[in-house]
């Protein structure tokens, strides 16, 4: 979500911040993971993709889900996956949105962007495309999503140049590896005149087992806060509010809006309040169920419980709370930490003793959910070290 | 850059790409063709911003809306925010 926060007088009675945090009738937008296949298995991989799920939603009831959003007035939704192109509905879907006035951003490894894709995709209205890419190199973005997709997004980007798209998006995740590569990313979207997008990396999904490895160090935040600070018109999809306690806060909304104004559905129809937090412990209800999307959104324990305040944790007398808000859910969560602790990734230092408290051998939570395919190895980036896991 | 700024004699609309949806704050509005969203952050603003229609001017709408000249002046800042963002436009 990157809303243009506008400063409007009359002055609001209570700030924006505060309204979203008591969660609205309606998602702001959402993120809507169409399938858990995958051509790719990049070692961060937030929700495990890999093999479809057979239990995805057919195309009729994407249909309905869409229906719903439109009379919700959900003005746009971010389609992923898996990699969402190779659903053979893909463009049926994407039609029956724009046509209902629900926008589309969707997020794609660009292998199936070939030239006629493109020019198909050109000819769309209300639609934005973000190719994924990790490094601003083969070498560092194939070491984590594998051999050729540095070529293959690069592909992408020049049939989509070719075919006139427009400004589409680039979306990276700032890891330890590539954060020496921002410039590079922000000139290689100049050279196609595109938008960079930077977000951050979460614990999620497969990310769980290279999360300890790839996360930007606390010198490489600071870097990483400054050279945002000074580029407004990065955009974050403001993931990056923990670094806001590192003193002027970065643009955008500083607030996790998970069950409050955001949420993700999964392939199978399941609602999590937000794409890195599949598991049981944040899975507030499926579209399927009667009432459909709306009653869950509106009616769920969980998205209930979320919109709630904050409760007491270590972070609530911090000084800097105000700033980073105590970071984010799930990123505590897979580390193995409590809701209350501070973020693992605190640029004040408050999580280390934590972290380093985490042995080889902790047990952290994983999701049930797991697409990854038998057989097919991950790239790896770095010597993983092992983490053993709890069943559920 | 500052916006430029809207007066009480011009006349503006509601952009036909853009939609409104009403929240306890004000309201959400989204543009389609940029795709920007922009918050309308007040339940007046956005009685001012939909009796807009194009014809009577902003200081009209203003008067027919109850909005008293005190608070012109930041009515007038915020129409001409939501201006620059296309959510208004001149007729």
């Amino acid at each position: 979500m990157r809303p243009e926060v506008v400063s409007q007088p009359p002055a609001a009675t209570r700030p924006l911040v505060e309204e979203f945090r008591l969660g609205l009738d309606a998602p702001i937008c959402l993120t809507w993971e169409l399938t858990y296949a995958c051509n790719l298995s990049c070692a961060h991989c937030l929700s495990s993709s890999g093999r479809r799920d057979p239990a995805e939603l057919s195309t009729e009831e994407c249909f309905a889900v869409i229906d719903e959003l439109q009379r919700l007035q959900v003005f746009y939704v971010n389609l992923g996956g898996g990699e969402p192109m190779m659903r053979s509905d893909f463009f049926d879907i994407v039609d029956h949105a724009v046509s209902h006035h629900v926008g589309v951003k969707f997020s794609t490894n660009g292998t199936f962007i070939d030239a006629a894709a493109a020019r198909r995709l050109a000819g769309m209205d209300y639609l934005d495309v973000q190719i994924s890419i990790d490094g601003a190199t083969s070498g560092v973005n194939d070491a984590l999503r594998g051999r050729g997709s540095f070529a293959a997004a690069r592909q992408a980007m020049d049939h989509l140049a070719d075919a006139d798209f427009g400004p589409f998006k680039i979306s990276v995740v700032v890891t330890r590896q590539n954060v020496d590569q921002l410039d590079a990313f922000a000139d290689i979207a100049a050279q196609y005149g595109a938008q960079l997008r930077v977000t951050r990396l979460r614990p999620s999904g497969r990310g769980a087992d290279t999360w300890h490895d790839l996360h930007p160090t606390q010198e490489q935040q600071r870097q990483l806060y400054h050279w945002l600070l000074e580029r407004p018109a990065v955009l974050t999809g403001d993931s990056f509010f923990h670094l806001s306690a590192l003193g002027e806060p970065l643009p955008g909304l500083n607030l996790c809006g998970a069950g409050r104004v955001v949420c993700l559905i999964d392939p199978v129809g399941d609602v999590y309040a937000c794409p890195f937090v599949i598991h049981d412990e944040f899975l507030a209800g499926n579209v399927r169920n009667d009432g459909g999307f709306t009653s869950v959104w509106r009616e769920s324990e969980l998205f209930t419980s979320l919109r709630e305040p904050d409760s007491e944790g270590a972070c609530v007398s911090c000084g800097s709370y105000d700033a980073c808000q105590g970071g984010c859910m799930a990123s505590k969560f897979f580390v193995g930490f409590d809701l209350t602790d501070p973020d693992p990734e605190c640029v004040l230092g408050h999580a280390e003793p934590l972290l380093a408290a985490l042995g080889t051998d902790s047990v952290v939570p994983r999701a049930r959910v797991d697409h990854s395919r038998p057989g097919v190895s991950v790239p790896s980036p770095v010597t993983l070290r092992p983490t053993r896991r709890s069943g559920a | 850059m500052d916006p430029v700024p809207v007066t009480l004699a011009d006349r503006l609309v509601l952009h036909p790409d853009v939609a409104l949806r009403p929240e306890r704050f004000g309201a959400l509005a989204y543009h389609f063709g940029n795709r920007r969203l922009s918050f309308i952050k007040h339940v007046d603003l956005l009685a001012v911003v939909e009796a807009l229609d194009g014809e009577r001017t902003v200081g009209e709408v203003l008067d027919s809306a109850g909005v008293d000249s005190g608070r012109h002046a930041s009515f007038l800042t915020a129409l001409a925010t939501l201006s620059d963002s296309e959510v208004l436009c001149a007729t």
